[in-house]
């Protein structure tokens, strides 16, 4: 079945303030898709985490926000790009309580628990991607 | 009611704002003598690790300032969300709703008497 991508916005992250801004238009592109409150409630707060990250180890980056459509399933994608100094160990970053800087360690495991669909790609020097996903 | 400070979070708080809360309401504990500290998130539709965290530090430090914290109000959604998080907020107290808070906070005044007599015991 092929799924295509309904709408998409890019949002950058550079002061905190764009870190609100990037869940409150998450929140409203995952109710417009249909989205139950818990879900909804899920991905807002995956994107808080991944949006903050992207601007604390990141430097900085930029959010895509795609509605999908796959058959009659409705969800909702979301990409987050730094140019940072990337991560080096990605399954020790992926564990919790595990954090290179002051936060707790739970941003990047809890938002993989929080999504339906997780992908990280990130390298020394390479900057970090995350994709998570949220279907209806 | 004098002895106890009531905050309610109404906006969507940006990490900065959530750290000004935290020392604002450190400071206001210690400022009032305030034996109890009520705070209300029911219009909080996310609670993340950076406002989870806030509100465990406030729990923590109104404890050193011997006050006790009751969080209330908290959506079944972001309860949901915030245990799958990773987060259970060990030592926060916590209440269905503002006047069931109230009554916790009362309670719990009465507690430091028989504290007292433990210590004399020892």
């Amino acid at each position: 079945m092929t799924m295509t991508v309904k709408t998409s916005e890019v949002l950058q992250i550079r002061v905190e303030g764009d870190v609100v801004m990037v869940r409150q238009r998450a929140r409203a592109v995952a109710v417009e898709a249909g989205l139950g409150l818990v879900d909804v409630t899920k991905l807002v707060t995956a994107t808080s985490e991944l949006a903050r990250n992207a601007l604390i180890y990141g430097g900085g980056g930029t959010a895509l926000i795609e509605s999908l459509q796959e058959g009659i399933r409705k969800g909702v994608r979301l990409t987050f790009e730094d140019q940072g100094p990337g991560i080096a160990d990605i399954d020790q970053a992926m564990t919790d309580g595990w954090t290179s800087g002051s936060g707790m360690g739970l941003g990047l495991s809890g938002a993989k628990r929080l999504s339906n669909e997780f992908e990280i790609i990130s390298a020394p020097g390479q900057g970090t991607r995350v994709m998570i996903a949220r279907w209806k | 009611m004098g002895d106890f400070l009531l905050v309610t979070i109404q906006v969507d708080m940006h990490d900065r704002l959530a750290m000004t809360l935290q020392d604002d309401l450190t400071t206001k504990i210690s400022q009032t003598g305030a034996f109890g500290v009520l705070i209300d998130i029911s219009a909080l539709e996310i609670v993340d690790s950076f406002i989870g965290r806030m509100i465990s530090n406030i729990s923590s430090m109104s404890r050193v300032l011997d006050a006790q914290t009751v969080v209330v109000g908290m959506q079944p959604a972001v309860a949901i969300t915030l245990v799958e998080l990773g987060l259970t907020l060990p030592g926060v107290k916590t209440a269905l709703d503002v006047e069931k808070g109230m009554a916790l906070l009362r309670e719990t005044m009465v507690v430091p008497e028989s504290d007292d007599d433990d210590r004399q015991d020892i």
